[in-house]
């Protein structure tokens, strides 16, 4: 048997197996769910390393299963697909070191940890598919997968927050259904490919192939959470905070992005998009989105819900950088796929280190909180500057390639948009440092509890210092070998005709 | 021997009524093989005909194994052994003694009625069927359920008599019951369309297609639950089986209007019953409404058929038997852990009966056609076919019933997952109850990933092969 061609389904079904052993062990079996957890986390980093190394020596890993007639599943590891690939493993290893420490003496452990390994088998899914069908399966089984994290808690709040999620997402996978068999009925395949393969389509079609255009679009931007599709995002805030952090650093919201990614590059082909004329209209929806998200998150006063603002806003980025039609923005808008994620992830840890440790849920309870929990600070201070783009922060890279693949592309009016986001961004994140670093606290946190020698307990601290520093890190070398910037700069090369 | 085993079982069970269980499960485990062993057979050499007793057609009963048959056989079997395991636990001693004779009855007929070859005897069958039905239905007593058998039974009849009715005519013109013979012989005469106008409107009557549903909701509702598993799952399939062989095998001067026209029945069936499951307070009746959803959907094939529609429904109606089987057992177990099924009462059965909603839920995302499910590659076939006839108003049907599907669906689950603390009597379920629901709904969601083989089997001795060019 060939290991290349098993790889990336062994990779898919680790978290597979870890879920369904997990369903049924009984709450008290702590140790046994933690192991799991832990062990499958890193069985698939050690694999995922691997196969990185694997691919960036030219290796091909591919599996190809029947599914229907003339359509098969396949997952394969190409470049675009490792860079989501390490970035979901990575951080979910951290996510589940953070939520064992959070969940501690919660109900229903068993059923949370299930569904969250499941959701990480259909972000994974999503990440290696190697046709528009297995993305489709993956992106649905995503839905599906984190319904049961979002409703979690059980309240009346978070019923209504899963409904609203379910309303959104099963209506953008209906418009992705109709999308994906249109468009198979014109080309006869779905395959991803390099550059696209619909250039090859008759010219009568191309009205219809804009239609299938504009559907696949809205289809995942409803997770991406382009306006006017963002609605659910800001609501599932209810849910834990490890949900939340990965929701919006890794599987749904990025699902989403980097379906648009895919769509964009290896269904429609950047320069076959471009000559539709769809690109300017996705750029003018991405920046519209930017600034509007970033308005919202001024006046929030919940915390959570003021960074869920943000990541509406910084998701376009991504898709801002794709909509740019040029490889300085590719580069951009890929590199910042990673950034952002590691920013955010950390930015949520902190939120959810201040509610579960003083009950802090509010942005004006944070009064002299830097004084009470320095080290969380410290890592939310370094999430919110990278997120506002200072050097040499990974945001930083991020913003500097898409203003220079804008000036490239000659869209000078990118720029503005970029300049309006990031003073903004400072608006809504400078008021909470000053207010957490500089203001002496007012009266008692509203619940404290105590964790012993440290400000909190040491599997929620850990996580966001670890990706706290690695947003760090990522700016500092971002050219050295393997670093998101270097892969997208390698993807880059792959997706522009020489 | 498919046919005779069950009826052997009824009888026995019939004559001693104490051990009637296990006379049950054992020939259930036979029946099981036996159909796996006729399924190697046909797939190994093709499809086969065979003359009972040596008589050939047009005098003797002709017995004919192809592809579809042998997927209906199939299904049966695996749905008859989870209701079997089921039924084993659900009913009591008093129940059960005439539970079991029943139920082998309306197994025989159901195979008798999937093999068949001629249309008298399809009649005879599909007779020997509703009768078992509406007895089962009326077996758990009370006001309500022997009104919905009374009900069930005057459908029944009516429809059967309508079939009947078409039956005589055809033979009058043309001196043959068999299938095939009938399709060489038969060419338009206004006989003709009143025979197919009189067995269609009869057998569209017993699959209870929009607007002649209004008796399937109070029987499959009031039923005992694998007995509402059973209807829902096989008994309106058989009816709707018999019309996709006289469309497309005996009668394929059908024209082009008639097709549409039943496709708008289907369309409106998808649509009204979607809407009415979404208003329904109790589940069972949700999940009786979703199955006259459920149905409408195989009639879109109708329309489609040219471009290989047929083979979509057919998924769809196999992925459709195990879902509902699932989902009526999980009913079942859900009413007789709470003591009732108002769905706005189901608090904390998520967290109380994990298994049980777990296959509820595997089930809905059948149903509603999301990946990976049989459900979704029916309806990615289905889809794929509409498109590619340019039909597309079919697709928003499809997807509209989807979207429906997972309202209603997403309604009881939510609801579940809520906390309360209401102090409930509750009874224990039974661990082979819990573990037959779990198992159809898992069956359900793999058959989205055999796909290529389910095909070619249903392409194995080509059934409607001229009709489908």
């Amino acid at each position: 048997m060939n290991w290349d061609a098993w790889l990336p389904l062994f990779i898919i079904l680790i978290s597979l197996l870890v879920a369904l052993a997990i369903f049924p062990l009984a709450e008290e079996k702590v140790k046994t769910r933690i192991s799991l957890n832990l062990g499958g986390a890193l069985l698939k980093l050690v694999l995922v390393g691997f196969m990185l190394w694997g691919v960036y020596n030219g290796h091909h890993y591919e599996t190809r299963l029947p599914f229907l007639p003339g359509l098969d599943l396949v997952l394969r590891a190409d470049a675009l697909s490792m860079l989501f690939v390490v970035l979901s493993t990575g951080l979910w290893f951290l996510t589940t070191v953070y939520a064992v420490g959070y969940l501690e003496d919660s109900p229903h452990r068993s059923r949370f940890f299930g569904f969250f390994s499941l959701c990480v088998t259909a972000t994974i899914g999503v990440a290696l598919a190697g046709n528009l069908i297995t993305f489709l399966l993956f992106y649905e089984l995503l839905t599906l997968a984190t319904y049961p994290l979002i409703v979690h808690r059980g309240t009346e709040a978070s019923r209504k927050a899963g409904r609203t999620y379910l309303i959104y997402t099963i209506g953008g996978g209906a418009l992705l259904l109709i999308g994906t068999i249109w468009l198979y009925s014109l080309s006869g395949t779905l395959e991803f490919t390099t550059r696209g393969f619909l250039s090859a389509v008759d010219r009568s079609h191309h009205p219809a192939l804009v239609i299938i255009f504009v559907l696949l679009i809205a289809g995942l931007g409803v997770k991406a959470a382009l306006i006017p599709l963002h609605g659910w995002l800001p609501q599932s805030m209810v849910a834990p905070a490890p949900v939340s952090a990965l929701l919006h650093a890794v599987a749904v919201v990025k699902a989403g992005a980097f379906g648009i990614i895919r769509v964009v590059y290896d269904v429609f082909g950047i320069e076959f998009s471009a000559s539709l004329g769809v690109t300017l209209p996705l750029a003018i929806v991405a920046a519209s989105t930017i600034i509007y998200g970033s308005l919202r998150a001024l006046f929030q006063d919940d915390l959570k819900r003021r960074l869920a603002f943000s990541t509406v806003s910084q998701v376009s980025y991504i898709v801002l950088g794709i909509a740019i039609v040029g490889p300085l923005a590719t580069i951009g808008g890929l590199v910042h796929l990673v950034h952002q994620g590691v920013m955010k992830i950390t930015l949520f840890f902190c939120a959810g280190n201040l509610a579960e440790t003083l009950g802090i849920h509010k942005v004006s309870e944070m009064s002299g909180v830097g004084k009470r929990m320095p080290w969380t600070m410290v890592a939310f201070t370094i999430g919110t500057l990278g997120m506002i783009g200072a050097p040499p922060l990974a945001g930083f890279i991020s913003k500097w390639y898409l203003g220079m693949g804008a000036l490239e592309a000659g869209q000078g009016w990118v720029v503005f948009v970029l300049a309006g986001s990031s003073l903004l961004n400072a608006g809504y994140f400078l008021p909470i440092l000053y207010a957490a670093w500089f203001k002496e606290p007012v009266g008692n946190w509203p619940a404290e509890r105590s964790f012993g020698h440290y400000e909190t307990s040491l599997a929620l601290l850990l996580p966001p210092l670890v990706t706290a520093l690695l947003a760090v890190l990522l700016g500092l070398f971002a050219s050295a070998p393997f670093s998101p910037y270097s892969w997208s700069q390698f993807i880059t090369t792959l997706e522009y005709a020489p | 021997m498919v046919i005779l085993l069950p009826i052997v079982a009824a009888l026995s069970c019939f004559l001693w009524p104490g051990r009637s269980i296990w006379i049950g499960l054992i020939n259930t485990f036979t029946i099981v093989l036996s159909v796996a062993g006729l399924s190697l057979q046909v797939v190994e050499q093709g499809a086969g005909r065979y003359a009972v007793g040596g008589w050939e057609a047009p005098l003797g009963i002709a017995l004919v194994s192809d592809g579809l048959s042998l997927l209906m056989l199939m299904v049966t079997a695996v749905v008859g052994l989870a209701i079997s395991v089921y039924s084993s636990c659900y009913f009591n001693q008093d129940k059960a003694r005439h539970f079991w004779p029943l139920w082998m009855l309306l197994w025989a007929a159901l195979n008798a009625l999937f093999l068949s070859a001629d249309i008298f005897n399809i009649y005879v069958t599909l007779e020997l069927m509703g009768l078992a039905a509406v007895a089962l239905v009326a077996l758990a007593g009370g006001k309500n359920s022997l009104g919905a058998a009374m009900r069930y039974l005057l459908v029944s009849l009516l429809g059967s008599l309508f079939y009947l009715l078409g039956v005589v005519l055809l033979y009058h013109s043309f001196g043959t019951v068999d299938m095939s013979l009938l399709a060489q012989r038969l060419e338009s005469s206004p006989a003709v369309w009143a025979a197919m106008g009189l067995m269609t409107s009869g057998l569209l009557l017993k699959t209870a297609l929009f607007p002649l549903h209004f008796w399937l909701p109070p029987a499959h509702g009031n039923a005992p639950a694998p007995v509402s598993a059973l209807l829902s799952a096989l008994v309106v399939k058989a009816s709707f089986y018999i019309l996709l062989r006289l469309w497309l095998e005996v009668f394929p001067v059908a024209s082009f209007e008639a097709g549409q026209l039943l496709g708008l029945l289907g369309a409106a069936a998808v649509l009204w019953g979607g809407v009415l499951a979404l208003r329904q307070t109790r589940l069972k009746l949700m999940i009786a409404y979703s199955t006259v959803m459920q149905i409408g959907y195989l009639f879109l094939a109708f329309p489609l058929a040219s471009i290989a529609g047929w083979k979509a429904a057919v998924y769809l109606l196999l992925s459709h038997a195990l879902a509902k089987t699932a989902m009526f057992m999980a009913a079942g177990n859900i009413l007789l852990y709470e003591g009732h099924d108002r769905i706005a009462e189901l608090d904390r059965v998520a967290q109380r009966l994990p298994m049980t909603l777990g296959a509820f839920a595997l089930a809905g995302v059948s149903l509603m056609g999301l990946p990976p499910s049989g459900g979704f590659i029916g309806k990615w076939l289905l889809l794929e076919a509409a498109i590619r006839s340019g039909q597309w108003w079919w697709g928003i049907v499809l997807i509209a019933g989807g979207l429906l599907t997972g309202a209603y669906v997403f309604k009881v689950i939510g609801f579940a997952f809520t906390q309360s603390n209401l102090p409930h009597e509750s009874r224990a379920v039974p661990i082979g109850m819990e573990w037959a629901a779990l198992f159809m709904a898992m069956l359900a969601i793999g058959l989205g990933f055999i796909a290529p083989w389910i095909l070619s089997i249903m392409d194995t001795g080509s059934p409607f092969g001229v009709a489908t060019r």
